[in-house]
């Protein structure tokens, strides 16, 4: 295996020079999203914060898939842990998330057959090696996930496995960023999600960028690139044009990438969708199709999800929408930390309150 | 919420592991060469000082590229004696063995771990065997124990880093952890990774040899080398500013610890050590290192620095400064 990053990401030089530039131009005090858990991960393991001038805020959105995910949908995957004779194969960021009274790790230590897995398509082998146990695979996660699960279950629809299901609590971005600039906060700049961008293009933000008028960027995950788009979307503030550019060229396209929107179109149709600490966002979740019903764990298992109230004085919500930051949230550190989370935000590796905490020491 | 258990993360050598050891077991074992919580403990014998340690494998799977559960379980306790500045010299072996395991495994088990210690140049004197019926244990688990004579002039711990002090990594980070991990079922990478299992007791006795003033020698195995450095910072109550490129991580290290949101800094090693050395004998130690079989890759990657106590940083290769605190549970592969 060669995978080789180009250094020019890493690039002092080239970072000093954008970070220059960005302290040069930007005036106004102005506040920028960041969408993406990875990006947010970026920022604090380059240190890019303590290279920008105080004008600058950075803010960390709803994209971790891990933290908006709501407690209702752990509980149901809890719930479903204990069914009998069943294996629930999930990504790893999941397994310590609490829900209302356990946690996947929990259950796991007390019997259950819980597997981390790092593809949806492990889990399709999972049932076809275990034909007397029902596999169900939680499916968490974005426009970039959402592809390779759909595909997922073409597959076993192909092979014609009927122990394989799973749980749909996918979301979509464009929406979700709608939403955030109708709040309460006021968003000068969006640094929008590189690996959503390569699945939907650059085009798919195009409804939401002609309603808000708000600077937008695509952003890789590089230091470089993350600087780059920073300096961008700071030209934008400054001469007061937004738009919607894309710093990312050399993965994201205009388009997309129409083969993997055409799989997740396939198995999967637009549907309401509740996101922890927002609520619910209209067509802003992913269903499987009826066609589909027989790989839908929601029907195989006959899910029904019960209101559970999030945990009290979590400010996870007011963290995912940018109206607090982690240091905060009055149970930061105090009772919550990633030993003892109360919020997913501080477990999920790509979690803003677990970034926080691992990397911004006691600010 | 369910009764405490123990969970996976409670053995992943981060936060809640030190957690478990710091409320459960220093109260209960209550003396003062424990509490220094040093890879191994010093103790004072008649005529000098000994060190003790004892580590127990548990690794799955038992054979992987560049080693197995039997070196590594040799190595292991050698190199924690050797971190004590000692000179290892005799071992224990217990095994516990699964019902069912197949003898051919058991004999090449056995054969590596008779090899790894003629290599490390140690005597296994007296061990143990169990067998446990099917499922009662993973195929074989080995415990170790190893003695050593620390030389009189030698006064290494993890609460000796100071002020001036530079930090030295014999190499690269985490060969051992993604080797492990990319073996695991259900993960199948083509790729050159290999653990870098080693006993470092002969590259341990050269540095002394220096007569250089070393004052602290660890090696990063389990929660790798950020959690290493601040369970130092910490004991030592010294700041530690380490840069981001001079850290050595092979390049398909690297990309499979960037597929799966892994951070190398926090990935196990089982052939490498730090060592904390005043600035100015900070040459002869790390010529000493390089001129070692397992310390090509060397090099200065921090110091100590003065105030913040107990506090890692990190220069970043963009150039900006964060906090390295240390691992908290088992890293897990991401979503996206």
């Amino acid at each position: 295996m060669t995978l080789k990053h180009s250094d020019a990401y890493h690039d002092p030089q080239i970072a000093r020079h954008l970070a220059k530039r960005i302290t040069r131009t930007s005036r106004k005090p102005v506040r920028f999203m960041e969408v993406c858990g990875t990006h947010t991960v970026s920022i604090f393991r380059s240190g890019i914060r303590s290279l920008l001038p105080e004008t600058i805020s950075l803010l960390s959105g709803p994209g971790c898939p891990v933290c908006v995910t709501a407690q209702k949908e752990i509980d149901a995957f809890i719930a479903l842990a204990r069914e009998p004779e069943t294996i629930v194969a999930t990504f790893g960021d999941l397994i310590r998330v609490p829900g209302s009274g356990s946690s996947l790790q929990r259950e796991k230590a007390d019997g259950a057959d819980v597997r981390i897995v790092y593809s949806t398509f492990d889990a399709v082998t999972l049932a076809r090696e275990n034909p007397n146990k029902r596999v169900v695979f939680l499916g968490v996660g974005f426009e970039t996930t959402a592809p390779t699960v759909a595909a997922a279950i073409l597959a076993a629809h192909q092979q014609k496995l009927d122990n394989f299901s799973v749980v749909s609590a996918h979301k979509t971005v464009p929406l979700a960023l709608e939403a955030l600039s109708d709040g309460e906060i006021n968003i000068g700049g969006f640094l929008l999600p590189g690996h959503v961008s390569v699945i939907i293009g650059l085009d798919a933000y195009r409804p939401f960028f002609n309603a808000c008028r708000v600077p937008c960027v695509v952003a890789g995950f590089e230091p470089t690139d993350l600087l780059q788009s920073i300096a961008m979307l700071v030209d934008q503030v400054e001469s007061n044009r937004p738009a919607l550019e894309n710093a990312y060229p050399r993965v994201v396209s205009s388009a997309g990438n129409p083969k993997a929107v055409s799989i997740m179109n396939e198995v999967f149709e637009t549907a309401d969708a509740d996101w922890r600490g927002i609520g619910t966002i209209l067509a802003s979740g992913l269903a499987i199709r009826d066609k589909y019903a027989d790989f839908d764990a929601v029907k195989v298992f006959d899910i029904r999800l019960k209101p559970v109230p999030e945990p009290k004085g979590c400010a996870c919500g007011e963290i995912l929408t940018g109206m607090k930051i982690p240091p905060q949230c009055p149970l930061y550190k105090t009772v919550c930390n990633p030993m003892a989370p109360v919020g997913p935000c501080m477990v999920s590796s790509e979690g803003t309150c677990a970034a926080y905490y691992r990397y911004h020491g006691d600010g | 919420m369910k009764p405490d258990m123990i969970l996976l993360d409670h053995g992943s050598g981060g936060k809640i592991s030190h957690r478990l050891t710091a409320n459960l077991l220093l109260p209960a074992f209550d003396n003062p060469a424990l509490a220094m919580l040093d890879d191994g403990a010093t103790l004072n014998v008649a005529g000098g000082r000994i060190a003790f340690s004892t580590d127990t494998y548990v690794v799955d799977p038992i054979f992987f590229p560049g080693g197995s559960i039997g070196d590594l379980a040799i190595n292991g306790t050698v190199n924690d004696v050797a971190m004590c500045g000692a000179m290892p010299l005799y071992l224990s072996v217990g095994m516990i063995i699964e019902e069912g395991f197949p003898m051919a495994d058991l004999e090449r088990v056995v054969a590596e771990m008779g090899r790894a210690a003629r290599l490390a140049g140690v005597t296994v004197v007296t061990g143990d065997t169990k067998v446990v019926p099917k499922g009662a244990a993973d195929k074989i688990f080995i415990n170790t124990a190893g003695i050593g004579i620390i030389d009189e002039n030698v006064n290494v711990s993890g609460a000796n880093a100071k002020s001036g002090d530079v930090v030295i990594l014999s190499g690269t980070m985490a060969d051992h952890g993604m080797t492990i991990l990319t073996q695991r079922q259900g993960l199948v990478f083509e790729s050159d990774v290999k653990s870098d299992s080693a006993p470092l007791n002969h590259m341990v006795a050269d540095m002394l040899s220096t007569g250089c003033d070393i004052h602290v020698l660890r090696d990063p195995t389990r929660g790798g080398v950020g959690t290493t450095l601040n369970e130092i910072a910490g004991k030592s109550q010294a700041g530690i500013r380490i840069y981001e490129d001079r850290l050595p991580v092979r390049p398909e290290v690297s990309g499979i610890c960037e597929l799966l949101g892994f951070d190398p800094l926090y990935v196990a090693n089982e052939g490498k050590l730090m060592a904390f050395v005043p600035a100015d004998q900070a040459d002869p130690v790390l010529t000493m290192i390089q001129q070692s079989p397992y310390g090509k890759d060397a090099c200065i990657i921090g110091e100590v620095i003065d105030g913040h106590p107990g506090r890692v940083f990190m220069k970043t290769r963009i150039g900006g400064e964060r906090i390295v605190d240390m691992l908290t549970g088992e890293q897990l592969p991401r979503i996206c």
